[in-house]
């Protein structure tokens, strides 16, 4: 699955992200404790699963997107009347681009305080950090920008995992009230294994609630599994969903592109990250608009440059089509024979295609393409003109 | 001239005998590089390309005098083997391959700290001193030898700016491509401060992309300790602000950084003139030469 890094990052750094059922039963596994819940998929079932837990319950969608909350999709609900009103507001809503067919329906805990509490990896330094605050429950990426003296941190050798002493200090440093610090920092000790063991990029529980019993509870739970580790952990391969998404993201799932669909109308494809985002940076640059973000990787073969060009086909928004090449270790006469091979099969192309082909064997790709089908550029600049012109022309 | 490495270097491919290894230690080879060993496990004895396959990096830095390796071992194993030429008295290893798990990554930085060797990549394209030696996977006919250096984020990105310079009749020292990964062994400063040394490199290129935070801290580094004139570019710009998603690797650093504009603007403020497209980055280095 592809996630879109919050600062537009589009270099290969693909998480698979839980769902929170999904990783409150982990954490619960691992000992981190968890609300009663459980997941539905139906107004009865969330009815019967809200009896059965006792009221007052959160009915929560599940879906991948943020400040699910705030967009509506999670609701309390006293009684088996708005237990169902809940159910029947949230399943099937669409929750900013994401239909909701699932929900958990979870007891609502008596909170007096909320902390935030996650582990990540801080790139910057190549350490892991453990992270606490007691400014949870609220849009902690905020906490993080106008008051990052709010959340305590702490980097932690990797080869060595978290000390205890590490935990408490943690705790100590973000301010938690002396009656529960032991156990957040148990809490926190817990998750930072847990993070380490599943190859997670973020672990996080944001609110950790504490009741008026001192008592600490997750009430939610981010998992964010690095999808280069998978090949470790089967067990939680197999939690990723497939659904999730627009029809093209699957698309691109299913063919294992980088791809971002993007709000214009020049389809991008090439090869390499930062490549592609200079194809798309000069699509602006002479006046376009990207339609997305494709990258095919290094060392494609021709059945992978047919299926690219088989996503940017599927954009309705895409009226010309920039395929632009540096080959290295990709092959020009490989990405020609795909880009033959995809566009044979029409009767008539559905939109323009320029080609740039460069490096390796870009001279036999050239050769080899048929020019009757796309229009050939040299240059990287004259290419993007090109596309732009003629998705202009189209519109 | 050259930095890191250059004709005399005695490289040794590790993973010498899958597919790629195989492919490209031919083509390293046939650039001119002096290939003296290979290694895979299991597999000692054998020849590929005409050259020795050891069992263990040691073995094969005894028996030939390897001074660097080029790594094309699959993700799963390629911690291991960058943890294995750690362990021997290398100058450089050179990561190609792409996909290890960022947490292994972390654990390898932590050694890194602990040894002499460098440590380029992984998921780069290699290094290249143009007429000499290349380890990795660069398409050697594009380069040519001259005065300017490159440093780069992105393989496919840094061939693109050489295009450009070497269709005007401008060479390079040395090209080294640092790897997009979040956790990197040789960071821009660690290449910047390369090319201060080298006396042959005139003029340095250096192509950066949203993301992190390794140009802002190069911009200051050039700003503070920098006489060779540096060009920058940023891969990016049109990047949407993305979905924001309760995701910890956001707040660690609050935020301000990582935008296509504050890297930009960090190199403005440093001198660093920063062309906006690729063909801009040779107009600027001719300027400059």
């Amino acid at each position: 699955m592809l996630l879109t890094h919050p600062l537009g990052n589009l270099r290969h750094e693909s998480q698979m992200r839980l769902h929170e059922y999904q990783a409150k039963d982990v954490f619960a596994d691992a000992g981190i404790p968890t609300p009663p819940s459980a997941l539905a998929t139906t107004v009865d079932e969330v009815v019967e699963q809200a009896e059965e837990i006792g009221y007052p319950v959160a009915v929560k969608a599940q879906v991948h997107v943020g400040g699910r909350g705030k967009a509506g999709g999670i609701k309390l609900a006293e009684d088996a009347t708005e237990a169902r009103e809940a159910a029947e507001d949230i399943l099937g809503m669409d929750l900013k681009g994401y239909t909701v067919d699932k929900v958990l329906v979870e007891g609502a805990v008596d909170f007096v305080n909320e902390l935030y509490v996650g582990v990540t990896m801080d790139r910057g330094e190549g350490k892991p950090v453990a992270m606490v605050s007691t400014q949870g429950g609220v849009n902690i990426e905020e906490v993080a920008e106008e008051n990052p003296d709010a959340i305590a941190r702490e980097h932690i050798d990797p080869a060595f995992g978290m000390h205890p002493y590490q935990a408490r200090k943690v705790v100590y440093d973000a301010g938690v009230p002396a009656e529960v610090a032991r156990d957040v920092a148990s809490i926190l000790t817990t998750l930072y294994d847990l993070w380490e063991d599943t190859d997670a990029s973020d672990a996080e529980i944001n609110p950790l609630m504490i009741t008026g019993d001192d008592e600490v509870i997750a009430a939610d739970a981010v998992l964010n599994i690095d999808e280069d580790a998978l090949f470790r952990h089967p067990d939680l391969a197999e939690m990723e969903d497939e659904a999730a998404g627009d029809d093209l993201e699957a698309k691109a799932n299913e063919y294992g592109f980088d791809y971002v669909r993007l709000d214009g109308n020049v389809g991008i494809i090439g090869n390499g990250a930062g490549l592609v985002m200079t194809t798309l940076d000069l699509v602006d640059y002479y006046g376009g608009k990207p339609a997305n973000f494709l990258d095919i990787g290094g060392g494609a073969k021709a059945e992978r440059v047919a299926n690219a060009l088989d996503m940017v086909f599927s954009d309705e928004n895409v009226d010309a089509v920039v395929f632009n090449i540096f080959g290295g270790i990709t092959r020009g006469d490989e990405v020609a024979k795909g880009i033959n091979e995809a566009l044979e099969q029409f009767d008539e192309i559905p939109k323009e295609v320029v080609v740039r082909l460069a490096g390796t064997n870009a001279e036999e790709g050239r050769e080899i393409l048929n020019d009757e089908l796309v229009t050939v550029e040299e240059t990287l600049e004259g290419a993007v003109q090109r596309a732009v012109e003629y998705a202009e022309d189209a519109e | 001239m050259s930095i890191l490495v250059d004709e005399d270097t005695r490289v040794v491919v590790q993973g010498i005998t899958g597919g790629e290894g195989k492919f490209h230690t031919e083509q390293m080879i046939e650039y001119g590089t002096n290939i003296v060993a290979g290694t895979s496990p299991g597999k000692g004895g054998q020849e590929v390309a005409g050259v020795p396959v050891y069992d263990t990096v040691e073995e094969a830095v005894d028996e030939e005098d390897a001074d660097a390796s080029v790594v094309f071992v699959p993700p799963a194993f390629a911690a291991d083997a960058i943890f294995e030429a750690l362990d021997t008295d290398l100058d450089l290893v050179v990561a190609i391959t792409e996909g290890i798990p960022t947490q292994d990554m972390a654990k390898v930085n932590k050694r890194l700290k602990e040894v002499d060797t460098r440590l380029q990549g992984p998921n780069c394209p290699g290094i290249i001193t143009p007429g000499e030696a290349k380890l990795g996977i660069l398409p050697g006919n594009i380069f040519s030898e001259g005065n300017v250096g490159l440093v780069s984020r992105s393989g496919t990105l840094t061939y693109q700016v050489v295009d450009s310079l070497t269709e005007r009749g401008i060479g390079q020292t040395t090209a080294i491509g640092i790897g997009g990964d979040p956790i990197i062994g040789t960071s821009f400063i660690d290449a910047l401060e390369e090319f201060e040394q080298d006396e042959e490199t005139d003029v340095i290129a250096m192509c950066g992309e949203i993301g992190g935070e390794d140009e802002e801290e190069a911009a200051a580094y050039i700003a503070e300790n920098m006489d060779t004139p540096v060009v920058g570019f940023i891969a990016g710009r049109t990047a949407p602000p993305g979905k924001r998603m309760g995701h910890a690797g956001a707040i660690v650093s609050g935020s301000g950084t990582g935008t296509a504009e504050s890297k930009i603007d960090a190199l403005n403020d440093a001198g660093v003139p920063v062309g906006d497209t690729p063909e801009e980055v040779a107009d600027h280095v001719e300027d400059l030469l």
